[in-house]
């Protein structure tokens, strides 16, 4: 496994802003599992090799953030958040109409590797729940319709732009 | 109640986080006048006259905060703008960065002069992607106009800004976590003394501040700080962004002028409870601050004395709102989840702690409580709190002991019943009109 010449090129950037090269763990670890969807252990060492520091420094890294993984998982990770507010407003029962509706269990991957569901600590988005994560994007004010479409559009390729917090309609 | 806006001075049209449109909203303008005007310690004092308090949680003086840097240190200075919004039911600092990033960029700039700070960081969680995307372009485009980089307009100072992105953990709110995190280490606290202003971010003194609070700097410095110190209450200064959500009609953040009667901001600006239900509980300021009953709150103004007076405190400012038939019980469980989850591990007593109050809380609500059970829930609160590093662990007990001071006949009857009278669901209220 190698950085991209685009990737390096990033790095170099990196470097400028921060007068420890430790801290662009972090940053190293975004690249690799934005184009890799996980970070293996040849990853890690990669990193450490690139960043010229131990190796255990980046897997403990890897496996104390909750945003990163080691194993591969599905195109689309669903991370529904269970907290407080969205909890208040039925993330619940969003789970469990995606676990019927995918006939999967929270924390697998359907057979295709499309999809795989996960539950997350509060995401910020408590005004708009229930919600979820996929990827970089939010989708908010969740219900059973929504979510119908949301997979669909998934299943055919179309991701949605996110927008700023969309708090409801007040009439 | 006023309708003064500082932070949300913006229509929310898809196009306030640009430049041009802060332009149009004298963005800027400060930073021009304030190098000439005034010295890095004016902004100092200004700052310490305006009382703002820390809007993350902590409500310290933020003015007070930034004199204890040590005067005689050859060491570069750094200043960190806090990001991170883990408090759940917390989201005012996504409204900031996703929509008026370059208010806070301005406020970074100010305060970088006034503590001389040459390298600014916005740590922003890593779940924010759609903000992390606003403010790194709004800084791309402060670049561009001259406002970061090499010199200043008019000076010969200089300030950069990082954004840095995060990757999921609570504890990392909490400044050394912070800190640590930035530098490429697992997000643990660290023990203070000595405390960042001396020795932070690589060695170095740092001065850490919530994006609300930097995003307020602007008006302060071009008003002045007894201007801003008049709003508001006497020892709550300025004003607040709310984040309101749970069973209530109008969600979002909401800019109240600190001493504004709660009561009527629930019933006039948020429209009262969902599908016109009674109030049954409120957990004002974010989910480790102590619930209150509806009648803690009929005299409640939002301001951090009368908060703290009612028995919670104003926190971050998140407003959790709880409709009647709602299980109190199961709600505390969910909270134990988050911060059995969220617990790093360093401190034993939260480690373990958390993780008993979790079961204990768990066998209550599915039936299987000794009455015990709810004395030995406070009991073991009182060997975490204060026990531990950072205030994780102070966090996790702030509900558990409040519920049971509050809710304490919701627990007899879950124990007595042998199961959740509310068959351990969440009802779910009709959508929102």
């Amino acid at each position: 496994m190698e950085f991209t010449e685009a990737e390096l090129k990033q790095l170099e950037q990196l470097r400028t802003r921060y007068p420890d090269n430790r801290s662009l763990t972090l940053p190293c670890m975004w690249m690799i599992q934005k184009r890799e969807g996980f970070i293996s252990n040849e990853a890690c060492q990669l990193i450490a090799t690139e960043l010229d520091i131990p190796r255990i420094w980046v897997e403990e890294v890897r496996s104390w953030y909750s945003m990163f993984t080691e194993k591969e998982e599905g195109k689309y990770v669903l991370e529904v958040c269970n907290n407080i507010s969205c909890s208040l407003l039925g993330s619940q029962q969003i789970i469990d109409y995606l676990c019927d509706k995918l006939n999967i269990k929270v924390g697998e991957t359907t057979d295709d590797g499309m999809f795989t569901i996960k539950t997350a600590e509060c995401l910020g988005s408590c005004g708009t729940g229930p919600m979820m994560q996929i990827g970089d994007n939010y989708y908010e004010l969740l219900d059973a319709e929504k979510v119908d479409a949301i997979l669909e559009d998934l299943r055919n390729g179309k991701e949605h732009a996110q927008q700023p917090q969309q708090f409801p309609e007040y009439k | 109640m006023s309708d003064l806006k500082i932070l949300l001075n913006f229509e929310r049209n898809g196009k306030s986080h640009t430049l041009e449109s802060y332009k149009q909203r004298s963005g800027y303008k400060t930073v021009e006048a304030a190098f000439k005007k005034y010295s890095p310690a004016d902004i100092v004092e200004e700052v310490k006259k305006s009382g703002i308090r820390g809007r993350g949680g902590a409500g310290f003086p933020a003015g007070l905060k930034w004199s204890f840097l040590p005067k005689d240190s050859d060491k570069p200075v750094y200043l960190i703008c806090n990001g991170d919004e883990g408090e759940p039911g917390t989201f005012k600092d996504r409204v900031i960065l996703e929509e008026n990033p370059h208010m806070l960029i301005e406020g970074i700039i100010l305060s970088s002069y006034a503590i001389n700070a040459k390298h600014a960081y916005i740590y922003i969680r890593g779940e924010y992607g759609y903000a992390l995307r606003q403010t790194q372009q709004a800084v791309d485009e402060a670049y561009k106009a001259g406002y970061l980089g090499e010199k200043l307009p008019g000076t010969g100072y200089q300030c950069d800004i990082t954004v840095h992105k995060g990757a999921g953990a609570y504890v990392v709110g909490d400044e050394t976590g912070l800190m640590n995190s930035i530098e490429g280490k697992k997000g643990q606290t660290r023990n203070k003394p000595p405390f960042p202003a001396v020795e932070g971010l690589y060695g170095c003194p740092t001065i850490i501040n919530n994006v609300e609070t930097l995003a307020s700097v602007p008006y302060i410095v071009e008003n002045g700080g007894e201007v801003y110190g008049k709003i508001g209450t006497e020892k709550s200064t300025g004003t607040k962004l709310l984040s309101v959500s749970g069973h209530v009609r109008k969600p979002g953040v909401y800019e109240v002028i600190m001493g504004d009667s709660f009561m009527d901001f629930l019933k006039n600006q948020c429209g009262g409870i969902l599908d016109g239900k009674k109030l049954k509980a409120v957990i004002p300021g974010g989910s480790s601050t102590p619930v209150l009953r509806p009648e803690d709150c009929e005299k409640m103004t939002i301001d951090y004395e009368s908060i703290t007076a009612a028995g919670s405190s104003l926190g971050s400012g998140a407003v959790i709102v709880i409709a009647e038939g709602t299980c109190m019980i199961k709600l505390l469980e969910v909270l134990a989840h988050f911060y059995h989850h969220e617990s790093c591990g360093q401190c034993t007593p939260c480690r373990e702690g958390t993780g008993w109050l979790l079961k204990i809380i768990k066998r209550i609500e599915e039936g299987g409580g000794k009455m015990e059970d709810i004395d030995t829930l406070t009991s073991i609160t009182k060997h975490i709190a204060f026990h531990t590093i950072c205030p994780l662990g102070d966090a996790a007990c702030g509900p558990i002991d409040s519920f049971v001071e509050k809710f304490r006949e919701e627990f007899v009857e879950h124990i007595e019943k042998g199961g959740c009278p509310y068959n351990g669901k969440f009802t779910r209220l009709q959508k929102r009109i």
